[in-house]
């Protein structure tokens, strides 16, 4: 590996720090009678922010409580940080580019493998909701963002990364960024080429 | 072709990084904004020493009153106590107003008002009388319009939560009381609750207004079936002789309603024929039924409230009483039922329905002769939904709540949910215009909108959050209304306001209907007040056995008498002041020390009574507590109080500065 992507990977290990501290994903509701906005953070150790006036409000709607023991993640969340973590300080030590692959391609898996299990959180409390209710609206699911904005109801949702989020995001791209730099450089790769190839490929 | 250069990709991923963060906080949804116009101040502007066109008179919910303001000012004139007591003017603790919040339960010193409805005749406000209802202890009260003072309390017997009450009829024949909580009304009420359905039943009053003094009285009571009556409008025009109330808790829940009570798509609006009603008392289909309730009636002349027990009224069950009553189906749990200017469209606000249901007083008609029913509830026939829609408004909003009409054809309806107020046309159930408000409006209110000639200037939400609109309070926060130009197309945000209590719902008036009739002193000559001084010569001081009654008069700027001895321990006064000024503002208060009661605030030409139980002997000094004159902090006075057996006799004065006879009694 070259210096500086060694630097890169004891940065990133240094940075993912955060991803056990700070919120990975926080999630916004603002509504005309909360001009002040509702933010619910969650961490890798659980839920925090309005959880309780969130689930409050959900209750008209018939959507299950949050709560920190519905979610097993919230005792693994730590230590697959950790593990990442660990596997990055490995990389920095043995000064391996395989391991830096392999690596970036752990934090690619889990981190999607992450979203998706955000994603199906998300759906699961947006759709099963107590028959119940006082508040049925024919059609309406509660499903939030997982990025960006979303009108339900009255409320408007909003979901984006937390600090911690960006502590897993921004290594995760450099690292993206220095494993092609490496990959490229080793491999004497140049980019037209690859574009011909696949062309060349695509012709027979 | 050059290689991939690392601090490029550096720059990308992290360039990359930062636009992602970006674009995530920098694309939030634009959200409706309150705009105000530039001369909005000018449309609210009421400059010093002019008056403001409309008296409104706001309940003020949990504080047991009416807050009278002016609008468009939105300045606060008077909080008239009716419910609960009140101890800067005395009511509820002078003895000649405590009858007044008698009830059967005895004393009720506090109540939660919710409806203020005006009297009308020919379907227009006529600035006589307010009604207002209670909703914990069922009462109904009537305040004076040349007075602004509590005239009369009726409880309503056989009723929880008057809560459908008291909207008028469109000569104010009627003022109705329905009830919100249904209970046990069998000869047996110590029933369990889960078998509400059986045993729980709910009535609804029609009272009686004479339409010369306003006198209230039970005309009848029907038994309905028990599920909750929310609110009620009488028709008029075509629909004059309907009564329409909503209906929820169809489901007949007894315990979590929040849930069970909003399990059905639609509840009902009850329809009832009080014509038809009426016809059934005259050919005596009602019964004399036991009841237990007080009615309080205060006299102008004497400054003085009875309070009566009654025992009866007359009884009737709907469902004794064919062609008489008609569930309508409404969408979920139904909060206002409003009744279009013409009287011949009727909406309802269900809180938890996507639409607005508009209905047809005429198709109400037919399906009532064409015999369109889908069932019965409770032995009353159910038509059918359809047959009696004119048609739904679509998309109005989240959680309509309440509607009242102007002068063009439109309806304004509040939106709890979204916290908006939404226009739209009575005829085409189109939405026309929403604007937003601050924040969760209940009740609005257009002036004279819920008559046959709405005023149509002015919207009044009345919003039951506030959280940042003003300087903070600490945890209890002020409610607000808020005014709105309805003259154009667009609706117009002029003005926001705090308001006293929680003004569940308020109505306006045109000032020149209530300002014509004002009474601006009280003529001694006229008072009865069986403890009245008329005259400084006339005042004494009178021992009738361990009680003591003082008969004072107060005149700027003193009162007659101010030095009274011959008190003993054990002894009650009983101080009867009778503010001889017959001219306009010029109240005098009554205050003494350590009162465990009230002060007196006492118009001219009244007689108000203070009761005051000495607890240790000396002397006590009472004073003036309204700033009366430039002399007014001379307003005051002396009484003794003395061991029982020193024989200290009665002795009264103003102005005799030699006191032998004190002098004596001290060094006997």
């Amino acid at each position: 590996m070259k210096p500086l992507t060694r630097w890169v990977v004891l940065a990133s290990v240094i940075v993912m720090a955060g991803a056990l501290v700070f919120p990975l994903w926080k999630i916004t509701l603002d509504a005309p009678q909360y001009p002040e906005g509702l933010e619910m953070q969650i961490s890798s150790t659980g839920v925090s922010g309005n959880v309780e006036q969130i689930n409050d409000l959900n209750h008209y709607i018939g959507m299950k409580k949050i709560t920190n023991d519905e979610f097993p993640e919230f005792s693994m969340l730590p230590y697959f940080i950790s593990g990442l973590m660990l596997l990055g300080l490995a990389v920095y030590y043995l000064n391996s580019r395989s391991m830096l692959y392999i690596w970036i391609a752990v934090i690619i898996i889990l981190g999607t493998v992450g979203m998706i299990d955000f994603y199906q959180w998300e759906y699961l409390y947006g759709h099963q909701l107590d028959p119940t209710a006082a508040i049925k609206v024919p059609g309406m699911a509660y499903q939030p963002p997982m990025i960006g904005y979303k009108q339900l109801l009255n409320f408007l949702a909003g979901a984006f990364p937390g600090i911690g989020g960006y502590c897993i995001i921004i290594p995760g791209m450099s690292l993206l960024a220095v494993g092609m730099y490496e990959f490229f450089s080793h491999h004497k790769f140049h980019f037209p080429v690859r574009v011909k190839r696949h062309h060349h490929a695509l012709a027979h | 072709m050059k290689r991939f250069h690392f601090p490029t990709m550096t720059l990308v991923g992290v360039v990359t990084g930062i636009g992602i963060a970006l674009w995530l906080s920098g694309c939030k949804p634009r959200q409706a904004k309150e705009a105000i116009e530039g001369n909005a101040a000018q449309k609210v502007y009421v400059a010093p020493g002019n008056y403001d066109k409309l008296y409104m008179f706001a309940s003020g919910g949990f504080n047991g009153q009416v807050s009278v303001y002016g609008l468009p000012s939105g300045r606060l004139f008077k909080i008239i106590p009716v419910f609960s007591q009140s101890p800067e003017d005395a009511y509820g603790y002078s003895e000649e107003t405590k009858p007044m919040l008698m009830t059967s339960h005895g004393f009720v010193p506090w109540g939660d008002a919710h409806h203020a409805e005006l009297s009308q005749t020919d379907g227009q406000l006529d600035g006589r009388w307010l009604f207002i209802n209670e909703n914990n202890t069922p009462r109904v009260a009537r305040i004076g319009l040349k007075t602004f003072k509590t005239e009369e309390i009726i409880e309503i017997p056989n009723s929880a939560g008057d809560h459908a009450s008291p909207f008028t009829t469109p000569n104010s024949e009627y003022v109705v009381a329905a009830t919100r909580f249904s209970i046990p009304l069998g000869a047996n009420k110590d029933v369990p609750i889960n078998t509400y359905k059986q045993n729980f039943k709910g009535t609804i009053s029609f009272i009686k207004v004479d339409k010369n003094t306003g006198r209230m009285s039970i005309a009848f009571q029907l038994l309905v079936p028990g599920v909750d009556y929310d609110l009620s409008h009488a028709g008029k025009g075509p629909s004059d002789g309907w009564m329409f109330f909503s209906c929820y808790n169809t489901e007949e829940a007894h315990t979590l309603l929040e849930v069970n009570a909003s399990q059905k798509d639609k509840d009902f609006i009850l329809a009832l024929n009080w014509k038809k009603l009426e016809q059934y008392v005259a050919s005596g289909k009602a019964k004399e039924a036991a009841a237990n309730y007080a009615h309080n009636v205060y006299n102008d002349e004497t400054h003085t409230a009875t309070s009566e027990i009654l025992h009866s009224v007359k009884m009737m069950d709907l469902k004794d009483l064919p062609d008489a009553a008609y569930f309508i189906p409404c969408p979920k749990s139904p909060h206002g039922v409003d009744v279009d200017p013409t009287g011949a469209y009727f909406c309802a606000g269900g809180k938890l329905a996507a639409v607005i249901p508009v209905y047809s007083f005429k198709k109400l008609q037919q399906a009532i002769a064409s015999k369109q029913f889908e069932g019965n509830f409770e032995d009353i026939p159910v038509l059918k939904y359809e047959a009696v829609l004119a048609g739904e408004v679509q998309k109005p909003g989240l959680g309509p709540l309440h509607t009242e009409f102007d002068d063009k054809g439109n309806a304004y309806t509040t939106m709890f949910i979204s916290s908006e107020i939404v226009k739209w046309k009575v005829s085409t159930q189109q939405v026309l215009d929403r604007i937003p408000v601050y924040y969760s409006p209940g009740h609005l209110m257009i002036p004279g909108g819920d008559t046959r000639k709405p005023y149509g200037q002015y919207v009044i939400a009345l919003n039951k959050i506030t959280k940042d609109r003003y300087l903070p309070t600490g945890p209890e926060l002020c409610q607000s209304a808020q005014l709105i130009d309805i003259t154009g197309d667009k609706m117009k945000m002029l003005l926001d306001f705090p308001t006293v209590g929680e003004p569940h719902y308020a109505q306006a008036i045109p000032a020149s209907l209530v300002t014509a009739n004002q009474v601006r002193f009280y003529k001694l000559t006229d008072n009865k007040n069986p403890y009245v001084t008329r005259t400084e010569k006339e005042a004494k001081v009178v021992r009738t056995g361990k009680a003591v009654h003082v008969y004072m008069t107060a005149i700027r700027s003193h009162f007659v008498p101010d030095n009274i001895e011959g008190v003993e321990m054990g002894d009650t006064v009983f101080f009867h002041v009778t503010n001889v000024e017959q001219d306009w503002d010029v109240p005098h208060g009554f205050a003494v020390i350590g009162n465990k009661n009230a002060e007196l605030l006492v118009m001219p030409g009244e007689t108000s009574t203070l009761r005051w139980v000495p607890e240790a002997t000396g002397v006590y000094p009472f004073y003036c507590t309204d700033f009366c004159s430039a002399l007014h902090q001379e307003m005051q006075g002396y009484i003794r109080v003395s061991r029982p057996g020193e024989h200290v006799p009665i002795a009264y004065s103003t102005g005799q500065n030699d006191n032998a006879t004190i002098a004596q009694n001290d060094h006997k």
